[in-house]
C-alpha cells in the first residue's frame, strides 16, 4: 500500500501549466496592494435601507475567538457575537454560577475553545432555521446553539479524540451530527495511553463520533464511535438523495506521521476519503453490537426554564471496529492531502479537494456502490477495504486552481471551489467537470459559503469568501489586523464581487439561510410565570436575604429603573455573597445590566424574566456600590445600590431593603 | 408615607430617603420623549399598528366587584406590577393605585395594561404620565384575562 511520492510527467505538466496560468491573473499572492475590481451598482445591492432587514442570516465560525458570530447578508453587518466556547464578560457567560456548568468537561472548566464550523440543523436535507452547531477543536466539543435564543442550548465532549475538526456536519434530518479526529491518539485506560510517539502506527487510533441531538430539546449524547487507523480527519458531508444513509470523511497523513507532519504526511500522493454506511452503524449500535470503552465525557444541556446548567457525565463510550462489521467502512483514494470533502445538492457527486493538488477529483456514489459490489479493491489500510480510484471517479478538473480547499454548490449544477494558493473561487460545471468563471479573493481564501451551500436545496444568490489574510483592504490597526469576509453575487453568468466587511476572530466555516426561516421562532423573552430557577423572585415580595454559613443569598429583582433590595448590610469580610437576580421586566429588548465593586468575574446581563447569579467575595470593609450596566431608561443612572461589609467579627445585622420615600404600602 | 421593604425578621426604623420627585407634569409638550421614534412592542402590534386594536369601553362590563378575581389580579400585581405600583395613593416609580378607578376610565385603564406602545403613541394622558414619571410603562406581557383581574383588583383599593 505504499505509494511513494512521484512526479510523474503529467502531474509535472499540470502544476507548470496552473503556474503559468495564475501569473497572469491578478491575486495569486497578497501583493500589498489593494486592487478594486467592483464595478456596476454593487452598493445598491448591498444597501439595507436603515430600518429595514437582510434577507440572509450568516452563521460565521470566531475562529481562535471561540465564539459564532451572526451577520446580516448583502449588508455585512454584525447582528451578534453568540458566546459559546469561550467565556464573555459581557454577558456573564462563563462567569455566572449558572453558565459555568456549559464549559466544564472531564478536564474541569474550559474557559475557551478553537470554533470552526457552523452547521445549521436540516430537515430533509434542507437547512430548518432551528439549530446551528458547531465544533470546539482544541478540547473536542460539539455545541447546539438555539436559534430561538440564539445562545448555546448544550455541549458535550467527544471522548477519545483530539484536534475535533471534522465537525460537526449533519445528517439529512439532523439524526446525528458528527464528530472525527484530527490528531489520532492512544485511547483507552491510562496504560494503553502511555505510550511512545514513535509508536504511532501500532498505538494511535482515529475515530469519528455520531452525535444525536434529542429533537425535543436538544440534549446531545454520543450514539456510537467507529475507530479506524491513525490518520488526521479533516472534513465531512452527509450523503444525501441517491448517497443517504451515508458518511463522507476526507482524511490525511496516512503516512502515519508523528513528526514534522509539513514535510511526513505529504509523501503519499493519495490519501483517502472514507466512506461510512451510518445506516448499517446505526443498526449495529441497535443489535447490541460494538463494545463500550473508557470515554469519560460531559454533556452540559442548557435549562430555559431554571435559567441553568444540567450536567450528565458519561464514564465510557460506544465503539464500533470496522473490521468487525464488513461493509461498514470503505476508503477511497484522493489526491494529495485532501481538505474539503463536499456532496452536491443531488447526493450523486463527492468532492475531494487535494489541498496540495492541482486538480479536483469527484466521485460518483454510483460507482462507489458499484464498485462494492464488485469488490473492486486495491488493497486495504489498517484492515479497511480500498476502493480502487479510477472505478469511483466521475472525473477530475483540470487546471482549476492552486490549493483547491473547500466546495460549496448553487441550485443549478456549478459548483464554488476556494483556492488558497491561487486566491480565488473557481465556479465550475459538476456533470461536465468544466470551469465556467473565476474571480480573485484578497487574500487566501479559506472556507466559503453559498446560502444553503452544502443541502440538497440551495438557495444560492451569492457567494462568500472567508479570507485568512487581510493586509490593506481595511484601515490599518497596527500588527493585528482585522479578519475578513468577501461577499459576491452569483445570479449573473460572472461572479461579481460586490463588499467587503470585517469579521471577528477567525472565521473558518460559515452557512446562511434565509431570515423568514429563523424569524418566527424568535424569542422575545422569558415567562415570568415559566420561571423555575430555585432562586427566583417572581416579584419584590419574594426578595429576601439569607445566611447560611459563609454564604449569604440574596434574591434580588430588577425593573425600570431599581433594584430590590438596594440597601444591604451585615456582610461580614469572609464571606461569600450570592446575588440571585430577576429580571422582572416582560417586554423585548429591555435587559438589565448587574455590576459591584470589586468583583473577580464580571457583569451579568438580565434578559427579561430571566435569573441569574453572580458570587462575589468583599475584600475590605467599607460601603461598596453596585449598579446596572444597561441603560435601561431615563432613570439608568439611578439604578444603584450599595452593599455594606463589616469586619468579621462585627454583630452588623443582616438586612437587604429598598426604602422609598414616596410610597405607602 | 414610607415604602419598606424589610427582607430579613428584623424591623427598620423608618428612614428618611428624599428622592428627587419627577416634574410638576401639567407643563404643556409638543410630545413626550421618545414618541417619534417608538420601538416596534413585542406582540408585534406597536408602531404604525391603528389605535383601533385598543380594548373599548364596550368591551368592559363592571358589576359588583368579584373577590375570586380580584385575588387573582393581586397575584398578578405581586409579580408584574409592585415594583413600580404601590397600591396607596403615592407614586413609586408610576402612579400609586390607590383611587385609580375613580381617576380613569377601565379601558384606560386597561389599555395602559395591555397595548401600552399604541398608547404611549396616541393617547395624551398617557404622554403626560410618561413626562412626569420619565419611565416608559413596561409591557409585563399580560394576557387580556390578567389585565381585567387586575383591574378588578384596583377596584378593591
Amino acid at each position: 500500500m505504499k505509494r511513494p511520492l512521484l512526479m510523474t510527467g503529467t502531474t509535472l505538466g499540470v502544476v507548470a501549466g496552473a503556474f503559468l496560468l495564475m501569473n497572469s491573473l491578478p491575486g495569486c499572492r497578497p501583493s500589498g496592494t489593494t486592487k478594486s475590481v467592483v464595478t456596476g451598482d454593487a452598493a445598491s445591492k448591498v444597501y439595507v435601507k436603515p430600518g429595514t432587514h437582510d434577507e440572509f442570516y450568516n452563521f460565521v465560525s470566531g475562529g481562535f475567538s471561540g465564539q459564532l458570530a451572526v451577520y446580516g447578508i448583502p449588508s455585512g453587518r454584525l447582528l451578534r457575537e453568540i458566546p459559546v466556547f469561550s467565556v464573555d464578560p459581557e454577558s456573564g457567560y462563563g462567569y455566572s454560577e449558572e453558565t459555568k456548568g456549559m464549559l466544564t468537561t472531564s478536564h474541569g472548566f474550559i474557559p475557551w475553545d478553537d470554533s470552526h464550523h457552523p452547521e445549521l440543523s436540516q430537515t430533509d436535507g434542507v437547512p430548518d432555521g432551528k439549530w446551528c452547531f458547531i465544533n470546539g477543536n482544541n478540547t473536542p466539543r460539539i455545541a447546539l446553539v438555539d436559534l430561538g435564543t440564539f445562545r448555546t442550548g448544550s455541549i458535550i465532549e467527544i471522548p477519545n479524540s483530539a484536534g475535533n475538526h471534522s465537525s460537526p456536519f449533519t445528517t439529512g434530518n439532523s439524526e446525528y451530527v458528527v464528530a472525527g479526529t484530527r490528531f489520532s491518539v492512544p485511547m483507552g485506560d491510562d496504560a494503553s495511553r502511555d505510550v511512545p510517539i514513535k509508536t504511532y502506527k501500532e498505538n494511535f487510533k482515529g475515530n469519528v463520533s455520531f452525535i444525536h441531538p434529542e429533537p425535543e430539546t436538544g440534549k446531545m449524547s454520543i450514539a456510537f464511535q467507529i475507530v479506524t487507523p491513525g490518520v488526521n480527519f479533516d472534513l465531512s458531508h452527509a450523503g444525501k438523495g441517491p448517497s443517504e444513509g451515508w458518511f463522507f470523511f476526507s482524511c490525511y497523513n496516512t503516512e502515519q506521521a508523528y513528526s514534522l507532519l509539513e514535510v511526513n504526511a505529504s509523501q503519499r500522493d493519495k490519501d483517502f476519503i472514507m466512506a461510512v454506511n451510518w445506516k448499517l452503524a446505526e443498526q449495529l449500535a441497535k443489535e447490541g453490537k460494538g463494545k463500550r470503552v473508557p470515554g469519560k465525557h460531559h454533556s452540559n444541556w442548557w435549562n430555559h426554564k431554571t435559567h441553568s446548567t444540567e450536567t450528565t457525565v458519561y464514564e465510557d463510550v460506544l465503539q464500533l471496529d470496522p473490521k468487525d462489521h464488513p461493509g461498514l467502512v470503505y476508503f477511497m483514494p484522493c489526491p494529495k492531502s485532501p481538505h474539503g470533502c463536499d456532496v452536491d445538492p443531488t447526493g450523486k457527486y463527492i468532492v475531494g479537494s487535494g489541498k496540495l493538488a492541482a486538480l479536483i477529483p469527484v466521485f460518483s456514489f454510483e460507482k462507489i456502490q458499484k464498485a462494492i459490489a464488485a469488490n473492486d479493491l486495491e488493497g486495504d489500510f489498517g484492515g479497511i477495504p480500498v476502493l480502487k480510484y479510477e472505478s469511483v471517479l466521475h472525473g477530475e478538473v483540470k487546471k482549476p486552481g492552486l490549493g483547491p480547499l473547500h466546495t460549496e454548490f448553487d441550485a443549478n449544477g456549478n459548483a464554488y471551489t476556494s483556492f488558497f494558493v491561487s486566491s480565488e473561487i473557481v465556479k465550475w460545471n459538476v456533470e461536465k467537470l468544466e470551469v465556467v468563471d473565476r474571480v480573485p479573493t484578497y487574500y487566501s481564501i479559506g472556507h466559503l459559503c453559498v446560502p444553503g451551500g452544502d443541502s440538497k436545496q440551495p438557495w444560492g444568490k451569492y457567494v462568500i469568501a472567508y479570507n485568512k489574510i487581510t493586509k490593506d483592504r481595511y484601515l490599518p490597526t497596527g500588527p493585528e489586523l482585522t479578519q475578513s469576509a468577501q461577499l459576491y453575487s452569483i445570479d449573473g453568468d460572472k461572479m461579481e464581487l460586490l463588499l467587503d466587511f470585517p469579521t471577528t476572530g477567525e472565521p473558518h466555516y460559515a452557512q446562511a439561510i434565509p431570515a423568514e426561516l429563523v424569524k418566527p421562532r424568535e424569542v422575545k423573552f422569558f415567562k415570568i410565570e415559566e420561571n423555575e430557577h430555585p432562586f427566583v423572585a417572581k416579584g419584590e415580595k419574594e426578595t429576601k436575604i439569607e445566611r447560611r454559613g459563609k454564604e449569604v443569598h440574596v434574591w434580588m429583582t430588577t425593573i425600570r429603573s431599581h433594584f430590590a433590595p438596594d440597601n444591604i448590610e451585615g456582610i461580614k469580610l469572609g464571606d461569600e455573597v450570592y446575588f440571585h437576580i430577576t429580571n422582572l421586566e416582560q417586554d423585548w429588548d429591555v435587559p438589565h445590566g448587574f455590576a459591584i465593586k470589586g468583583a473577580a468575574n464580571a457583569e451579568l446581563l438580565l434578559m427579561p424574566g430571566e435569573t441569574q447569579t453572580l458570587k462575589w467575595v468583599p475584600t475590605r470593609v467599607g460601603v461598596t456600590p453596585m449598579y446596572c450596566t444597561d441603560f435601561c431608561s431615563a432613570l439608568h443612572q439611578e439604578m444603584q445600590g450599595y452593599v455594606r461589609v463589616s469586619p468579621a467579627n462585627s454583630n452588623v445585622p443582616l438586612t437587604a431593603l429598598t426604602v422609598s420615600v414616596d410610597a405607602e404600602m | 408615607m414610607k415604602k419598606h421593604t424589610l427582607l430579613s425578621g428584623l424591623l427598620m426604623s423608618a428612614l428618611a430617603i428624599s428622592i428627587s420627585a419627577c416634574g410638576g407634569g401639567n407643563e404643556t409638550s409638543d410630545g413626550p420623549p421618545g414618541a417619534s421614534a417608538t420601538p416596534p412592542s413585542a406582540d408585534g402590534g406597536g408602531a404604525g399598528a391603528p389605535a383601533a386594536g385598543l380594548i373599548t369601553a364596550a368591551d368592559i362590563t363592571l358589576g359588583d366587584i368579584d373577590q375570586a378575581m380580584a385575588e387573582k389580579g393581586r397575584s398578578t400585581y405581586d409579580v408584574k406590577c409592585q415594583a413600580c405600583h404601590s397600591t396607596g395613593p403615592n407614586r413609586v416609580v408610576g402612579p400609586g393605585w390607590k383611587g385609580i378607578t375613580e381617576r380613569r376610565q377601565p379601558d384606560w385603564i386597561m389599555n395602559m395594561m395591555l397595548n401600552i406602545d399604541v398608547m404611549l403613541e396616541t393617547d395624551p394622558e398617557a404622554q403626560k404620565g410618561l413626562e412626569e414619571c420619565l419611565v416608559r410603562m413596561p409591557n409585563q406581557g399580560l394576557s387580556k384575562d390578567q389585565g381585567r383581574e387586575v383591574l378588578e383588583f384596583m377596584r378593591t383599593l
